[in-house]
């Protein structure tokens, strides 16, 4: 019996696994993962006192840049809690562009992750579908925006800019496109041999432990709760469309990946019920004033997010300003469950089990 | 050294005259380093995401030689893709100096470049050539692919120049 | 527009010519002697005028001008006939939307109205025959004087030039009200632009001046002046400030002010009304809903099981949380709170099962802890808060119930210093432990220093 020594190991934050700027400090025995330490905040910029001094128009930018894989959706968070302090109705064709905006988005944020999480297995070319297809979104929401990346498109009462001519033909098309392209994926991967033994069974988590622990979105769906916050209290314009709530009881790494792509499957009827319920004229912009003072008061409001429950929080003093901004960013709560998921477990699992959370480190941090 | 070309014929000559050309051994090192510049795959911020568009298919910067390293050992150019925090700066500079000379840094997005939305946060160092050197500056926020292959066009013909002429550009 | 190009070119002799006023009073009395017929160009160009003039902006010119300038105008208007009252209404809704903005700005500006007073006062001086130019020069000063104040001091002295300046518009002759009125909405507008542009006096100047050229076209400037109130602020305001005016105002004069004021917005500019539209409805909301909300049951019961099994005393308040989605909001006294949180856990009926939320706030008086949570089993919402102490915020950890509560506490620890006792590994989780001061507490103050 060779016995062998603790042995300290730092990854990250510079790391191509880690997604970012995330670092994790292993105790290992061998090559068993005995603890797990995650230290965080190496892009913690201070987005909430930043917030403090800029009037809520301003702070939208912002929003883009915490989750700047899916900014649309952090966008409407920020806006959605805004105009429910105020009462304001959305005009109808706003809402619809919105869901449109949030829905490419959530399949455009699902795809890199896609890309990503199987790039870190070894495997290289899934990254150059998985982008080609990110890449057409990006120009749907480019022409829609002006932006790839952070969009800065939702204003409080609506959207700032109109769809322009033929764009929704192109998310048209592109609908069963990009189903075609989500059968290459799965013939491509999901029966991979190597890729199921590295995600089988691996990160195993119970319900009770993923309720206790906050976690939510896919992370939640994949231990078999059937909650998704467009389905249960629904927002914006969500219960209008004829969806599922993806849900698998494995609660491991392959849920969770089988969860995200039927994800992008459900995202995709959304899109298409979207298009062709999308009404031809209409307003933009709700009559809102030219300087948004929400009432005196604090509101909390949260939306499904692509990685999960994305909560946002105002206190107002009924200034221009917010007086306190606090987002629940949903990657923040879903690492924390990370520690426990990586104990006792081979060290070659640890991209497995990281990569299968997904994570944003511009969210976890803040 | 005094080469003899006089035995050659005519035509041997114009063959010559096509075919080589003299360099100085500067300029020929600085065409070789800029045609292969290797970043290293350094993360930062939401410019990262940009970062991997570039070298993703659409955009394929290793079209020009520009492959994406994961140590800074093995590469020559660091790319600062995103914000630099307090608690990241030093773990920047660690990197850069764990990088083998010669090495250049490209600042990628305002945030990199002079803090950029953040320059009023608390936690978040304005500009990363307070930590190393910068050579090349891309603005956007984040900058578009192309923007950062252009960036990279341009550290390409900054090290072409430097060997050319001996001067540092700054 | 070639009259606006004309004008335009006619005033920037006039400002070279103008530094001496008297200059800028013969042309008032000019303008005063033609007809009503012109009016109507007139208008328009100043309003594009102005716009034109925010834009510019950038230079800064000597206030001089800008006073010599405002002077003219205001002969100008006076000149104008009566027929014009409508658009005079209008503008004094408009300046009173522009007095708010120019307040909140508190700037510089304030010098520039002096000058404008004194002029204003110079016109007043004059003859009798001259009243038209007076009350359009007293409509200015009174502008600027709202600017002063605004600069100095509170919104209610604001009005109160509002007031005088209708008071002064209402003594002044029936005939001469119109133009009059116009020509204060107008440089109340224009300030109004430039205080939010934060721009040079000297083009304020240049924009009267235009103006005053401009006059007789009311309608189009009313409507012009409407919008770019719209942009300003507080359109609530204004219009009160409209209100008060025509009030004050002469009975003919004061009607017509009424009824702008009431129309507001709406009549003038599309904008104007959205922006009032979107005020009133956000206003309404709290105060509407007196019947019940939907989630009121829920409230009592939670409020009724937690008293029946911890004490009356446990609470310190709960009530429904209408700009929040109705959730029902529980106030916790500080000794209770985790006992209550326990309690909604492990509560049969109850079981909130799942922390969404939780995170601390500095609200200057006192540190506020806010929880969301959530029960799958009943598919309800409750926020459980709970106030501490501001010097000394110290509270037991909940992260023992939900560890979802780990790093949230971690965080608010980190960034506001409310001290989570029971928190298995507090840390400063996202600054480091070398960190000095709590960056989100209102106080906070950088220690280190930016580079």
């Amino acid at each position: 019996m060779i016995r062998t020594e603790e042995v300290l190991l730092n990854v990250g934050p510079q790391h191509p696994s880690t997604h970012g700027v995330f670092r994790l400090v292993l105790t290992l025995d061998g090559e068993v993962i005995t603890n797990a330490e995650p230290v965080i905040g190496y892009l913690h910029r201070g987005t909430e006192k930043i917030a403090e001094n800029l009037q809520f128009t301003q702070i939208i930018p912002y929003t883009d840049r915490m989750d700047y894989v899916s900014a649309m959706t952090n966008n409407y968070v920020l806006v959605h809690a805004v105009e429910t302090m105020m009462g304001i109705e959305i005009p109808e064709r706003a809402e619809y562009l919105r869901v449109l905006a949030m829905e490419l988005n959530r399949v455009a944020s699902h795809l890199l992750w896609w890309g990503t999480y199987i790039l870190d297995f070894g495997a290289t070319s899934p990254l150059l579908y998985a982008f080609r297809e990110r890449e057409m979104i990006l120009n749907l929401l480019n022409e829609l925006s002006g932006a790839r990346l952070t969009f800065n498109y939702m204003r409080v009462g609506g959207v700032k800019w109109d769809a322009p001519e033929g764009w929704l033909e192109k998310v048209r098309d592109f609908v069963p496109y990009m189903r075609k392209m989500l059968d290459g994926y799965h013939q491509l991967v999901s029966g991979n041999e190597i890729f199921l033994s590295r995600t089988k069974n691996v990160g195993t988590y119970t319900k009770e432990d993923a309720l206790n622990y906050s976690l939510s979105g896919v992370n939640l769906r994949s231990t078999g709760v059937k909650w998704d916050l467009r389905k249960d209290e629904p927002y914006s314009i969500y219960d209008r469309f004829d969806f599922d709530v993806v849900t698998r009881d494995g609660g491991d790494a392959f849920a969770r990946y089988e969860c995200r792509l039927a994800e992008i499957e459900e995202s995709l009827k959304i899109i298409e019920q979207a298009v062709e319920q999308f009404p031809e004229e209409g307003p933009i912009m709700a009559k809102v004033p030219k300087i948004i003072k929400p009432p005196k008061g604090e509101a909390f409001v949260r939306i499904e997010g692509s990685r999960g429950e994305i909560g946002c929080y105002i206190a107002s003093d009924g200034k221009k300003e917010p007086y306190r901004l606090k987002f629940r960013r949903p990657s923040f709560y879903n690492l924390q469950i990370l520690p426990k998921l990586l104990k006792g477990q081979n060290i070659s699992n640890l991209i497995s089990i990281l990569g299968a959370i997904d994570i944003v480190l511009g969210e976890v941090d803040g | 050294m005094d080469l003899n070309l006089e035995f050659l014929s005519q035509e041997e000559m114009e063959e010559v005259r096509r075919n080589i050309f003299f360099a100085k051994l500067d300029e020929v090192k600085g065409w070789a380093r800029s045609a292969s510049l290797w970043p290293m795959t350094f993360g930062l911020a939401c410019c990262a995401i940009e970062m991997m568009g570039t070298s993703s298919a659409h955009y394929d910067i290793e079209r020009f030689g520009t492959f994406y390293r994961n140590s800074p050992r093995q590469s020559d150019v660091m790319i600062v893709s995103g914000t630099v925090t307090k608690k990241m700066a030093p773990t920047v500079r660690r990197l850069y100096d764990q990088m083998a000379e010669p090495k250049w840094v490209v600042a990628m997005g305002s945030c990199a470049t002079a803090g950029g939305p953040y320059i009023k946060s608390y936690s978040v160092v304005k500009g990363v050539d307070q930590i190393v050197p910068v050579d090349v500056y891309i603005p956007g926020c984040p900058p578009n692919p192309a923007a950062l292959i252009y960036g990279i066009n341009k550290l390409k013909e900054k090290i072409r120049y430097e060997a050319k002429t001996g001067k540092k550009v700054i | 527009m070639s009259g606006d190009k004309d004008l335009e070119r006619l005033k920037k002799e006039a400002v070279a010519k103008a530094k001496a006023e008297a200059a800028a009073k013969r042309k008032a009395k000019e303008l005063a002697a033609q007809g009503a017929s012109e009016e109507a160009p007139a208008d328009k160009s100043s309003g594009d005028t102005a716009d034109d003039l925010a834009k510019k902006k950038a230079e800064a010119v000597a206030k001089a001008k800008a006073a010599a300038a405002a002077k003219r105008k205001a002969k100008e208007l006076a000149a104008q006939g009566a027929n014009e009252e409508a658009p005079a209404d209008e503008s004094s809704g408009d300046t009173a939307d522009d007095l708010a903005k120019k307040k909140a700005e508190a700037v510089a500006k304030a010098k520039a109205a002096a000058a404008a007073k004194r002029k204003a006062k110079e016109l007043a001086e004059q003859g009798a025959s001259e009243e038209a130019p007076a009350d359009e020069s007293s409509g200015d000063t009174v502008d600027d004087l709202a600017k002063k104040k605004a600069a100095a001091v509170a919104k209610a002295k604001a009005a109160a030039a509002a007031k005088r300046k209708a008071k002064e518009l209402a003594e002044q002759g029936a005939s001469e009200e119109a133009p009059a009125d116009e020509s204060s909405g107008d440089t109340v507008d224009e300030l109004a632009k430039k205080k939010a542009a934060a721009v040079a006096k000297a083009k304020a100047a240049a924009a009267a001046k235009r103006k005053a050229m401009g006059q007789a076209e009311g309608g189009d400037e009313g409507d012009d002046l409407a919008k770019k109130k719209a942009a300003a602020v507080a359109k609530a305001k204004a219009a009160a400030a409209a209100k008060k005016k025509a009030a004050e105002g002469g009975s003919g004069s004061g009607d017509d002010a009424k009824a702008k004021a009431i129309a507001a917005a709406k009549a003038k500019a599309a904008a104007a009304a959205r922006a009032k539209a979107g005020k009133g409805a956000a206003t309404e909301e709290p105060t509407e809903p007196k019947q019940p909300s939907p989630n009121q049951k829920y409230l009592d019961k939670y409020v009724e099981i937690i008293k029946k099994h911890l004490g009356e005393e446990v609470l310190e308040d709960s009530y429904i949380n209408n700009l929040s989605k109705d959730v029902p909001t529980l106030v916790a006294k500080r000794e209770a709170y985790y006992k209550i949180a326990e309690f909604l856990k492990f509560n049969e009926s109850l079981g909130f099962d799942y922390l969404s939320e939780i995170h601390g706030s500095d609200f200057e008086t006192h540190m506020e802890v806010y929880a969301h949570l959530y029960s799958y089993k009943n598919k309800q919402s409750v926020a459980l808060k709970v106030k501490l102490d501001r010097e000394q915020p110290e509270i037991e950890s909940v992260a023992r119930l939900w560890a979802g509560a780990d790093w949230p506490e971690c965080e608010a620890y980190d960034l506001l210093g409310i001290r989570f006792t029971g928190h298995p590994n507090l840390r400063r989780i996202m600054l480091g432990e070398e960190w000095i001061g709590y960056p989100l507490r209102k106080d906070y103050e950088p220690y280190d220093v930016e580079v």
